[in-house]
């Protein structure tokens, strides 16, 4: 009702060439998602991540925000597929399928995934239904725009959330080094003082 | 019509440009190093000055079996090459390499996407490490996942000196914006981001991850044949990206030393040549660094650097300013 008077001209029975290829990504999307949770071969499921990732990205760019795009492509991408992978090959990444690859929790994933998934669409589609994108226009997601908009409006909440992620920067380090240390000195208890200087983990290890 | 014409053009230029630039390196790099080294091999094939060395190993890929490991993932292990040599096909289309819209696609955030697609193609690496099914490959994984998170973060600082220098993401603005005093100014963010670049490419003397007397060949031990020469073409087409974006970003691209603007693209292609003509004679100098030495050098040395010229880009951004 609303939604027909304020969207004329952009009938949902008259879709773009923009719309139908953002409904085919938003698809792809869906299904490399769906592939991620439930393939039993851990190395497929962050592959198939990356292509789940990759298709949000294209998502982004069909709705003129660029910038995000490419930050996401470099983050997601580029840094935690990389990170998770690397922990995947250090650990246990066995050719073929996994047969522990599977949890007990399964459903109530489930119910947890959809109803999160219901929650953000009610509140996207509450939010934006009559929102229309004008892609002849200037772009409303450039760099500028979005640098604009991130440092006026939303500065506290960037703040707030650097201040977050610093938390957790300090508290990995705080992790990594009091495990170390206790491990040092349990070595010097039970292999005696004599050994105990010869074998500081490597710097590396520590981080 | 003409619209659809002239991005067809443009493509096309680039594809030519990623078909024949990392040969023209690949080539370069075999008479360097034969001349540096006193080699003999590479100046036989073909009469002068073993011009035909680079057909004779096409050819040789080319005939070459294409085999899979019986333990292998086939389809990942198939699938690498095209993820780590793809996305230097993307990143050339966003350098522009002369004024006037020299450019195969002018981004509005050109920076961001130049590096975010570049280390996609690391994904490429992890993929035949892992997939191949052997142990010197996983290891040759490990250690490339492990240099690009300790050489992202450097490069993607330096590369931000320059973003904030020029007040734009842009790289066509970024050379607009640039003055022959951007040189000496950005001089330190120029040599962090050619290094980690370096760093990422795995070329020596960051070429840990393929060291082939600990670990065979890394990642690329199982390949053979024309899979196993894709990675070696994303290794050169890394070197032409490399240059061309330290030359866009730090050196003023089309700019020509004191004023003399003229040449326009011959500046820039001058520039990625010398610079990668440095990227070989860096092979055949340097010993390869150790992996914790690899690792302490990015994070005790090139991110504190890195810091430090995003704070000198500020103070001297908000002078100017003022």
């Amino acid at each position: 009702m609303t939604l027909a008077a304020t969207a004329a001209g952009h009938g949902f029975l008259s879709p773009s060439g923009v719309e139908i290829a953002f409904v085919l990504v938003g698809i792809a999307t869906l299904g490399a998602a769906v592939l991620t949770v439930t393939t039993r071969q851990l190395v497929h499921a962050a592959l198939w991540l990356v292509v789940a990732l990759g298709g949000v990205a294209v998502a982004y760019l069909l709705l003129t925000a660029e910038f995000i795009a490419w930050v996401q492509v470099l983050i997601y991408v580029g840094s935690v597929v990389v990170l998770l992978l690397f922990g995947l090959m250090l650990t246990k990444a066995p050719i073929g399928r996994s047969p522990d690859a599977d949890s007990g929790n399964r459903w109530a994933a489930l119910v947890v995934a959809l109803a999160s998934a219901a929650a953000l669409v009610w509140v996207v589609v509450d939010a934006f239904r009559a929102t229309w994108i004008n892609l002849d226009g200037a772009a409303q997601g450039s760099t500028e725009a979005s640098g604009r908009s991130l440092f006026q409006y939303w500065v506290l909440p960037f703040e707030a959330l650097s201040v977050l992620l610093l938390a957790a920067l300090v508290g990995a380090i705080v992790l990594s080094r009091k495990s170390g240390e206790g491990e040092a000195a349990a070595a010097s208890l039970t292999n005696g003082a004599a050994r105990a200087p010869a074998a500081p983990a490597p710097r590396e290890e520590q981080r | 019509m003409s619209d659809a014409l002239d991005i067809a053009l443009r493509l096309v230029a680039v594809f030519v440009v990623f078909l024949v630039f990392p040969l023209v390196i690949g080539q370069t790099e075999h008479k360097v190093m034969a001349h540096m080294q006193g080699r003999l091999g590479p100046m036989y094939a073909g009469g002068f000055h073993g011009w035909a060395q680079l057909v004779a190993d096409g050819v040789k890929f080319a005939q070459k079996e294409d085999i899979v490991p019986a333990g292998a993932d086939r389809r990942i292990f198939q699938l690498a090459p095209a993820v780590a040599l793809l996305p230097y096909l993307l990143v050339l289309v966003a350098i522009p390499i002369g004024p006037h819209n020299a450019v195969g696609q002018a981004l509005d955030a050109g920076i961001f996407f130049v590096l975010a697609v570049m280390g996609v193609g690391v994904l490429g690496s992890l993929m035949a490490g892992w997939a191949s099914a052997n142990k010197f490959s996983l290891l040759g994984g490990l250690r490339t996942a492990a240099q690009l998170l300790a050489y992202e973060l450097p490069m993607l600082l330096a590369a931000a000196s320059v973003a904030m220098a020029a007040g734009t993401l842009s790289l066509p603005g970024i050379i607009e914006a640039f003055h022959w005093w951007w040189v000496p100014w950005q001089i330190v963010g120029g040599v962090v981001f050619f290094t980690a670049g370096l760093a990422e490419l795995q070329r020596p003397p960051f070429d840990m991850p393929v060291a082939d007397s600990e670990i065979i060949f890394g990642a690329y031990t199982e390949y053979t044949g024309l899979r196993f020469a894709l990675f070696l073409l994303a290794e050169y087409a890394g070197i032409v990206v490399l240059c061309a974006l330290t030359s866009v970003l730090f050196l003023g691209g089309w700019h020509g030393p004191f004023g003399a603007d003229g040449l326009g693209w011959l500046w820039t292609l001058l520039k990625t040549v010398i610079l990668a003509f440095g990227v070989i004679w860096l092979r055949v100098t340097y010993p390869r660094l150790r992996e914790d030495q690899l690792q302490k050098l990015a994070w005790t040395v090139l991110i504190p650097l890195a810091l430090a010229q995003i704070a000198l880009t500020g103070v001297v951004k908000v002078v100017i300013s003022s």
